[in-house]
């Protein structure tokens, strides 16, 4: 499983795919980067006239990089990704700064286990300036695909 | 360790993750950890990590396919402990 790869495995697309880029992966920590368009569908009404990316869609970002991205590198062909699907199953985010349209983030996330097909990380988003965005604990599960 | 010591020290690990506090309180060896207790599947793996931090034991894939009861996860434990 190269860095390339790992993004077309990945299960989203347009438009909620929230990754552009994995820049490093290992069996500890995964780094990723996002660069929010102009155009993002959520900017029309969050919020009315003042564009501001949510924290969900936030939140949404690193579960991407550091569940989603970060689940594929791990399993790698120890598993037939084709038959699971994937779930967050718990998330605990603090947010520091707000990311607006056309900013780009990088997230960092770090395993803290990934045991019986459950990957916890502590996460954390930083903008262009290395300024820290949003930090916090992510899990989520993957489960074979009910025929 | 006696069986009631540590049925107790199981009881205090799921007690955070259950949903369903009435099934908690009639807890008996065949309580379901899913149906009974409503505790998701992803922290039913908080569970079997809290269990081997408790007990200082190992949870293979093939315990955690079985814990699935409180009896089960008593039996597993009691085996894993008597490996020790």
């Amino acid at each position: 499983m190269t860095k390339d790869n790992i993004i077309q495995e990945l299960p989203y697309s347009k438009p909620f795919l929230f990754v552009d880029e994995i820049i490093a992966v290992n069996e500890h920590q995964i780094k990723g980067t996002y660069t929010f368009r102009e155009d993002e569908y959520f900017y029309q009404g969050h919020f009315k006239n003042n564009p501001i990316t949510p924290g969900v869609i936030l939140t949404e970002c690193m579960a991407q990089i550091g569940l989603a991205s970060f689940g594929i590198f791990l399993i790698k062909n120890s598993l037939n990704q084709n038959q699971l699907s994937i779930a967050i199953t718990s998330s605990e985010i603090d947010f520091y700064k707000p990311v607006l349209p056309g900013e780009k983030v990088s997230v960092i996330a770090d395993k803290e286990y990934f045991r019986f097909n459950k990957l916890k990380c502590k996460v954390a988003m930083y903008n262009a300036n290395d300024t820290l965005v949003a930090k916090g604990t992510i899990a989520g599960m993957a489960f074979q695909q009910k025929k | 360790m006696t069986q009631e010591e540590l049925l107790s020290k199981l009881k205090t690990i799921i007690t955070p993750y259950v949903q369903n506090e009435k099934a908690l309180g009639e807890l008996n060896e065949e309580t379901d950890f899913i149906k009974d207790l409503e505790i998701n599947s992803a922290n039913l793996v908080d569970v079997a990590l809290d269990v081997e931090d408790e007990f200082d034991i190992e949870i293979d894939n093939e315990a955690m396919e079985k814990m699935l009861t409180v009896g089960a996860s008593v039996s597993i434990i009691e085996q894993k402990l008597a490996e020790k």
